[in-house]
């Protein structure tokens, strides 16, 4: 994944900047060729020969021509793969659901592979009845079904000094959106029977990092879901198969892949992913902990590094994606000038709480270069920050929960780059 | 923890709108109850507080012994970390400065977070197969590095693992979000923000996109 990339970025751009003449000279009214794609029937073999039967592919797949989205990781990142990262690949993707095959990953020990019928879940604690759970067991609950983002609290972590990778896959691909259905934790949690110094959850995973997170009881009776599903089809392995916690709004790291168990107790545990990890240092060398909430966050996702405008000046659509772990998402304005001027972006498709939402804004590019940003407004009345506003706040050390407002300059030949601005 | 009552009205609230949501009168009878054994097989986690504390005990040579033979490979003989792999001894007093280095030592709010880690998911790549002995002897072995303790005949163990305060406990808080600006009943600004808008920063500078040439950057861990 060094040179592809780049190569065919390169290649695809000239090919468009030839479409683009061709538009134009077409415009000047030149006259033009019959395009053989519609006159020669050779150059349209699928017209005339029998495509392929069905079950050719019994679980389908992208086309060939898709061949290059993915999800990618930043191999610098992490010392092993198996404790590492990849990305969503934004840049490609439209309306508000994640392909499942597309969703980032992250392990801490790898994406452990689990037989449902070697799937057990433990209740134990401060319950009545410390219990244990098949999954066939889980499937006889009352079942919802509920569209969330999950978003890793190290999302943009990579851009608190500056801007440093060029595209949305890698600076927000840190997030999936993906229509869950499972059982309330609530509902199993009522099973076992909760006893009154109840406070806390330790929500555990099978797999080998053995994770392990705190969380509120309240917010467990709220909505969490333990999710068997996503997007209609089992979960995914990399994303949990066959059980992993759903916490809505609140960051991926808790979200438990590979549940195996539930304890309730009376104190959180401070284990290590919420002391040593998902903690935010700030400047003076105290920590924030326990910072659940995902803010309020967008980012435009077409025209970006990866998608850069290929058709020349005219009608010109930018889309990006927005969310907030606090609600919906109320509005989202955009700036072509670096926050001279705002718009209002429409909102498209379905606006879910704590869901990605898409928004787009069309506009006639004049072939200027552009200064691209996203803002949104959350429900709760938060409005995304700039990077300088969060930074005062924050410093540069504190890794996660990075929701600032997000750079695309715009060249005059509609290449696109991530900067930061006055 | 001044948030919680508040969660609490706030999951309250959201119970009385549960219409929607299906309900229970009672148990549904699903699941079994878990035997002794299972629940102690599983039941692995330790809190500040030492509940879940195994009884057992080690020493900080028997530490060094176990982790040059089992940790050092990817962590350094000293806790230094080789090549990317975490550092886990040093950094005190760098939590302010431009690149602070987070160990153990330096960062971690409590000890039990160090026993509970290392018996569920290291070594990595074969968890769980520590001795509850070998984790607390290298458990002493990481605060000698760290010079938590500065006794090379320590011996650390259930009895005493709770008298071992870690530095930078106090440096903790919790979320005080929201701590930038919100506008709640203020309208944002749409037009005339501001004079101009000038680049002051660019990634093509560090240039480490992975189809770059030269893949290294600030990591996130
Ligand atoms: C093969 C390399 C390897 C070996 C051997 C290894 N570790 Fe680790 N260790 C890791 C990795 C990778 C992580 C981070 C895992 C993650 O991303 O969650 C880690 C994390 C840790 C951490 C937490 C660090 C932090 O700052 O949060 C501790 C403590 C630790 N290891 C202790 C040990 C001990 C003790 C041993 C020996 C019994 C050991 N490790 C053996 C690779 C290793």
């Amino acid at each position: 994944m060094t040179d592809d990339a780049h190569t065919s970025r390169r290649a695809f751009l000239r090919g468009a900047g030839g479409v683009a003449l061709g538009s134009a000279a077409l415009a000047a009214g030149a006259a033009r060729a019959d395009d053989p794609l519609i006159t020669d029937l050779d150059a349209q073999p699928w017209t005339q020969f029998l495509g392929d039967p069905v079950d050719a592919m019994p679980y389908g797949m992208p086309s060939e021509h898709e061949a290059h989205v993915v999800r990618r990781t930043v191999s610098w990142l992490t010392a092993d793969a198996t404790s590492s990262i990849n990305f969503t690949p934004l840049h490609e993707l439209e309306g508000i659901i994640t392909p499942n095959g597309l969703c980032f990953e992250r392990h801490h020990g790898g994406a452990a592979h689990i037989a449902p019928g070697d799937w057990r879940l433990m209740v134990n604690g401060l319950v009545g009845r410390q219990s244990v759970f098949t999954l066939a067991d889980i499937m006889r609950f009352p079942r919802v079904t509920r569209t969330h983002f999950l978003e890793c609290a190290a999302n943009s972590g990579m851009e608190w000094r500056g801007a440093q990778l060029n595209g949305c896959q890698y600076t927000h691909g840190m997030i999936h959106n993906v229509m869950y259905t499972g059982v309330p934790l609530r509902l199993v949690l009522e099973e076992a029977g909760l006893k009154g110094a109840a406070a806390w959850v330790l929500a555990e995973g099978a797999d080998a990092a053995g994770m392990t997170r705190s969380i509120p009881l309240d917010k467990c009776l709220d909505d969490c879901l333990i999710a068997t599903h996503m997007n209609g089809e089992r979960l995914r392995p990399e994303q949990g198969y066959p059980a992993r916690l759903v916490v809505p709004g609140w960051e991926g790291n808790m979200w438990v892949k590979w549940l195996r168990r539930i304890e309730v107790g009376d104190h959180p545990w401070h284990h290590r992913e919420e002391t040593s990890k998902y903690t935010d240092l700030l400047a003076d060398g105290t920590a924030r902990r326990f910072t659940w909430e995902m803010d309020v966050k967008s980012v435009i996702t077409s025209p970006s590094p990866q998608a850069p405008i290929t058709h020349g000046r005219g009608p010109t659509v930018i889309s990006g994606v927005a969310w907030s772990g606090r609600g919906r998402v109320a509005e989202v304005h955009v700036t072509t000038d670096g926050g001279v001027n705002w718009t209002k972006a429409r909102i498209e498709g379905p606006s879910l709480d704590k869901s990605m939402h898409r928004f787009n804004h069309e506009f006639d590019w004049d072939g200027a270069p552009l200064l691209l940003q996203s803002r949104a407004i959350d429900t709760a009345g938060y409005v995304q920050p700039t990077k300088d506003a969060l930074r005062a706040v924050r410093g540069v050390n504190s890794i996660y929960h990075n929701n600032a407002i997000q750079t695309w300059a715009v060249d005059s030949d509609g290449r696109a780059e991530n900067v930061e601005i006055s | 923890m001044s948030r919680f009552p508040e969660m609490r009205r706030l999951a309250l609230g959201a119970a009385a709108l549960l219409a929607a949501a299906p309900a229970l009168a009672g148990g549904l009878g699903l699941g079994r109850e878990a035997t002794h054994a299972e629940v102690a097989a599983w039941d692995i986690d330790i809190r500040p507080d030492g509940l879940g504390l195994p009884e057992g005990s080690g020493s900080v040579s028997d530490g060094e012994q176990v982790f040059s033979e089992q940790c050092a490979m990817c962590h350094g003989d000293f806790g230094e970390g080789v090549d990317r792999w975490p550092v886990l001894a040093g950094g005190q007093g760098t939590l302010t400065h431009d690149r602070p280095v987070k160990t153990i030592g330096s960062y971690w709010p409590y000890l039990s977070t160090v026993y509970d880690y290392i018996r569920r998911a290291m070594p990595f790549g074969y968890a769980q197969s520590l001795s509850n002995d070998d984790v607390y002897a290298i458990t002493a072995y990481l605060l000698y590095m760290n010079d938590v303790v500065t006794d090379d005949e320590f011996v650390l163990s259930n009895e005493n693992f709770a008298e071992v305060r870690m530095p930078n406990e106090a440096n903790f808080f919790d979320d005080p979000r929201p701590d930038t600006p919100i506008f709640v009943k203020a309208e944002p600004c749409m037009t005339d923000c501001k004079a101009e808008a000038v680049i002051t920063k660019r990634a093509v500078i560090l240039d480490v996109t992975p189809d770059g040439e030269d893949d290294s950057g600030i990591t996130v861990d």
